[in-house]
């Protein structure tokens, strides 16, 4: 709770509402000892006194009538109604939100069938009918404001208790013979309680400012007795010659209710876990890059080159080192394995080379990725841009989120050759059509007017690597481009990939978990631990030799047919959090052959330069 | 598409049927006697029980409602006696000046808003970005009717820039660029909090969207950001904010009856209030049910809207 008023109070716009609305309270619960006259005192000869008169502050009305005192008494009946508007809709139509959830079926259906008939309705004509039917006047404004907010309340409620009605312990409070009221009493009702007052709290503005648009109207509050809403609409004929008599009244339903909604703001953003971390941050059109060493002017040794690469993320105070000191060359032609754990940094690793990664939070702290000896990450936005799918192309993981599902297949794949090529839309197709057949699409014709979610998986993922090949780019790099597939359409894709770099040449950084996928398509695999690369070589030599003790167990997590009865043995333990990494190997706490040394400090990646470990006591010595 | 219309269409008879019964049941609320409202309380009672029986009201409730539901059918929305004339020609008179206020006031909101919004997302914690939310804020906050009157202080009363209130000029006007000086006024004023709300959830929207992983692909492909924002992020926001586009519909309609009074437009709005304190209860009666229909057809609408753009709601 303390933290809950800490994070409210952290937001200024909150704070300053609650200090508003507090005043305001403050305002209304004196006023019976606050030296004012009469509210409905009409004294004909002073009528409309100006703001600071003699003996009225704020002036007087139409018939004299003390304006700062009717202002308090205004504000007063106001928000009373208001408030019992909102508490009274909040328990009618919880209760028939809670009814309609807990007993589900046809009493469901049928409230829920007239609750979908009262929001058919402007909410105002609702208010109007039932004022109409009624009689004018602060009581019925007051009944018809509740009821037309009723079935706000009865969706929201009864979406919740639909989900609780279901669960483990309100089974087991039947099976226990606890009767219905007994069981919405104890276990619905304490739990629905904080939905009911947040939606209290965001519904109570609007019924202050609908009540007093109704005595606006002339339909709520009769005379004499003021709230603000019949002021400002006796005023309303007044308002040229005496503009007074409308502001003040007008002003302190504005006070109100802008007040109201900060604090309201403030209290859904504290309760949203999503807003604390800041990761409803925008993120710019390329990584952040904020290098705090040189950037290192090695030779390249590849057409492209990550060099020493380091990427975080600040989330409040923490910080995560996802890449850290990261180093990798793929040549053309060539195929590099990039596997590891769920977040070890592979993606992130990828992701950085082209500026992708989301930032806020992500920023690139160190290092340098050359493509072609140049280095990407000192480029101009536009410059990397025009780079981005034309020189090095993106195969992403999970296609049905990474196609954008509004618009066609042959859409997108036009817009992907079209910003970096002026070709007319005949062109344009052509060229799409060539691609799907490239990969194997059946069909491509029919295919381009296909929108994402009308395509299988596989289809799908083929979709993804023809785009990344529409303009012939010089390095691929694929991101777990099979892992959502079935092993026929996984093989398929491999040997696609395979077939495309022997015939164009094409740089590949392949990133997987799975060794089994390394083996059938890379020349060399680097493995990758907690933001590091921990061992590299070629592929056959690591799969038969594994030096780090971690490789080995990887390795040995991958079944083999016809193998017999081998040990698929998972790895005990999780990877660490990568903002407190322990000093030394980050391995060594999951590691059975780890030794003190082991904990103390850095270990360098050391061996022959085409098989390097990261390992004070390898499994054999590359 | 048009298999999909047709079946919205046919699921609005049940809510319109459903919207004549509630309005019935209300009105059956009624305390007392109807006729003696009309008459007045020093009617005589045969007065009382002829105009009893001439509306209908000696027969049983069941009954009164589909005799009415059946007229309203054929058109028959009854007679007004506060204005002596049919009721359905009163609302169509009026609610056409309506449709023009409300119309205006939701094509500002709506573009207003969204633009806002989206340049908000675009530019987050930018000084336009504080600027809109700054704006917003008041917007949002701001009663419409009150907002009303201080524009008329401010452009009419003081600058002199537009008239102070109705549709048309009465000498010498009637012409668009009349029209439309005494539109903008109140069609401001009743976009304002719509606007506020529009421009919110377009910008929450736009922030949802920008993070996700298709926003990615654009950027991998190489699109400019300038369309990775305006093209592919608002079109996939679009998706949440016009089902709120309306429900917002629905506000402007309710806000313009404050608006109306205010800028004294004759529109529908003004004509239920002064139904309402004279106790005419067919005009009252006639007037809800019409407009709300009027209402379930556009969102209607804005489903149809919403399909086109969505593939994946289309069936």
């Amino acid at each position: 709770m303390s933290a809950f008023l800490k994070l409210l109070f952290r937001n200024r716009l909150a704070a300053i509402g609650a200090v508003v609305l507090g005043l305001i309270l403050a305002l209304v619960l004196v006023a019976p000892l606050l030296p004012l006259p009469d509210p409905d005192a009409t004294a004909t000869s002073e009528r409309f006194a100006r703001p600071f008169s003699e003996g009225h502050i704020l002036g007087t009305d139409h018939l004299g009538r003390d304006l700062a005192a009717r202002l308090v008494h205004g504000t007063r009946v106001s928000l009373a109604i208001g408030l019992f508007a909102a508490l009274a809709a909040a328990v009618l139509g919880s209760a028939i939100g809670i009814a309609a959830g807990y007993f589900g079926g046809r009493t469901d259906n049928v409230i829920m069938r007239a609750i979908d008939m009262l929001m058919a309705f402007p909410y105002i004509l609702l208010a109007l009918a039932i004022v109409a039917a009624l009689g004018p006047g602060l009581r019925n404004a007051l009944i018809a404001v509740a009821a037309v907010n009723i079935p706000f309340f009865a969706r929201n409620i009864r979406g919740i208790t639909v989900g609780l009605a279901g669960r483990e312990f309100v089974d087991a409070a039947r099976l226990a013979g606890m009767g219905h009221t007994r069981i919405i009493l104890s276990e619905i009702l304490p739990n629905v309680l904080p939905v009911i007052v947040i939606g209290i709290s965001t519904t109570v503005g609007w019924m202050i400012l609908e009540t007093a648009g109704l005595s606006f109207l002339g339909l709520g509050s009769q005379p004499p007795q003021a709230d603000l809403g019949s002021m400002l609409g006796e005023a309303r004929a007044a308002l040229i010659t005496a503009p007074h008599t409308s502001v003040v009244p007008g002003l302190m339903i504005f006070l109100i209710v802008m007040s109201i909604n900060l604090l309201g703001d403030g209290v859904r953003d504290a309760l949203d876990p999503r807003l604390k971390s800041g990761a409803l941050a925008r993120p710019r059109a390329t990584t952040r890059v904020d290098r705090r060493g040189p950037v290192p002017e090695e030779p390249a040794k590849g057409l492209l080159d990550l060099q020493r690469l380091e990427t975080q993320f600040h989330v409040g105070k923490r910080v995560y080192k996802a890449v850290n000191d990261v180093s990798l060359h793929v040549k053309p032609g060539e195929c590099l394995g990039l596997i590891g754990e769920s977040g070890s940094g592979k993606s992130v690793t990828a992701l950085s080379v082209m500026g992708l990664v989301a930032s806020p939070p992500g920023a690139i702290t160190g290092g340098a990725v050359r493509h072609d000896g140049e280095d990407l990450l000192s480029l101009p936005y536009d410059a990397l841009r025009r780079r981005r799918g034309e020189k090095v192309a993106y195969i992403f993981q999970d296609p049905l989120a990474t196609l954008h599902p509004l618009y066609r297949i042959g859409e997108q794949m036009a817009e992907a050759i079209r910003v970096h090529h002026r070709i007319s839309d005949r062109e344009a197709r052509a060229r799409a059509l060539e691609l799907l057949r490239a990969v194997r699409i059946p069909n491509p014709e029919s295919r381009l007017g296909n929108y994402p979610h009308e395509m299988s998986g596989g289809m799908r993922q083929r979709i993804g690597i023809a785009m990344a090949l529409a303009n012939d780019p010089e390095v691929l790099i694929a991101d777990e481009p099979t892992t959502a597939l079935d092993v026929t359409v996984q093989a398929q894709i491999l040997a696609l990939l395979d077939e495309l770099r022997r015939e164009r040449g094409l740089a590949i950084l392949f990133i997987t978990h799975d060794f089994g996928v390394v083996a059938q398509l890379c020349d060399r695999v680097a493995v990758m631990y907690a933001g590091r690369i921990v061992e590299q070589g070629p592929t056959e030599e690591i799969l038969a030799r594994p030096a780090h003790p971690y490789t080995a167990r990887l390795i040995a997590c991958v079944p083999e047919l016809g193998e017999g009865k081998r040990e698929l043995a998972a790895i005990p333990g999780l990877p660490p959090v990568v903002d407190s990494l322990p000093p030394g190997c980050a391995f060594a706490p999951r590691c059975d052959k780890a030794q003190e040394d082991c904990r103390k400090g850095a270990i360098d990646l050391a061996g022959t330069g085409t098989h390097d470990v990261r390992c004070l006591h390898p499994e054999v010595t590359p | 598409m048009a298999g999909y219309i047709l079946k919205r269409l046919l699921s609005a008879i049940p809510v319109m049927l459903g919207i004549t019964v509630i309005v019935f049941l209300i009105m059956a609320m009624i305390p007392g006697d109807p006729a003696t409202a009309i008459l007045g309380s020093y009617a005589t009672p045969e007065n009382v029980e002829k105009l009893n029986r001439d509306l209908g009201l000696d027969k049983p409730l069941v009954q009164r409602y589909f005799i009415w539901l059946g007229n309203m059918l054929t058109g028959d929305f009854g007679r007004s006696f506060s204005l002596n004339r049919p009721v359905l020609d009163e609302i169509a008179e009026r609610f056409s000046a309506t449709l023009i206020l409300a119309g205006t006031a939701f094509v500002l909101c709506s573009i207003l808003g969204i633009l806002a919004g989206a340049i908000s997302a675009a530019r987050q914690y930018s000084l336009a970005d504080k600027a809109i939310t700054f704006v917003v804020l008041i917007g949002i906050s701001v009663p419409s009717f009150f907002l009303g009157m201080m524009m008329i202080l401010l452009f009419a009363v003081n600058l002199r820039w537009l008239p102070v209130s109705g549709m048309y000029a009465i000498y010498g006007g009637g012409d668009l660029p009349d029209l439309i000086a005494h539109l903008a006024m109140p069609a401001l004023a009743l976009a304002a909090v719509a606007t506020g709300v529009i421009a919110r959830l377009s910008r929450s929207a736009m922030l949802e969207v920008l993070r996700q992983d298709y926003i990615r692909t654009a950027r991998a492909k190489g699109v400019p950001e300038r369309r990775v924002v305006y093209g592919h992020a608002l079109r996939a926001a679009m998706v949440s904010v016009i089902p709120v586009l309306g429900i917002q519909a629905g506000f402007v309609l309710s806000g313009a009856v404050y608006i109306e009074m205010v800028f004294q437009w004759p529109g529908v709005g003004r004509m239920l209030v002064d139904a309402i304190l004279k106790r005419d209860i067919l005009l009252v009666q006639g007037g809800v049910v019409f407009v709300s229909a009027c209402y379930v057809l556009f969102n209607i609408a804005v489903d149809v809207a919403q399909s086109l753009l969505d593939p994946r709601i289309r069936t």
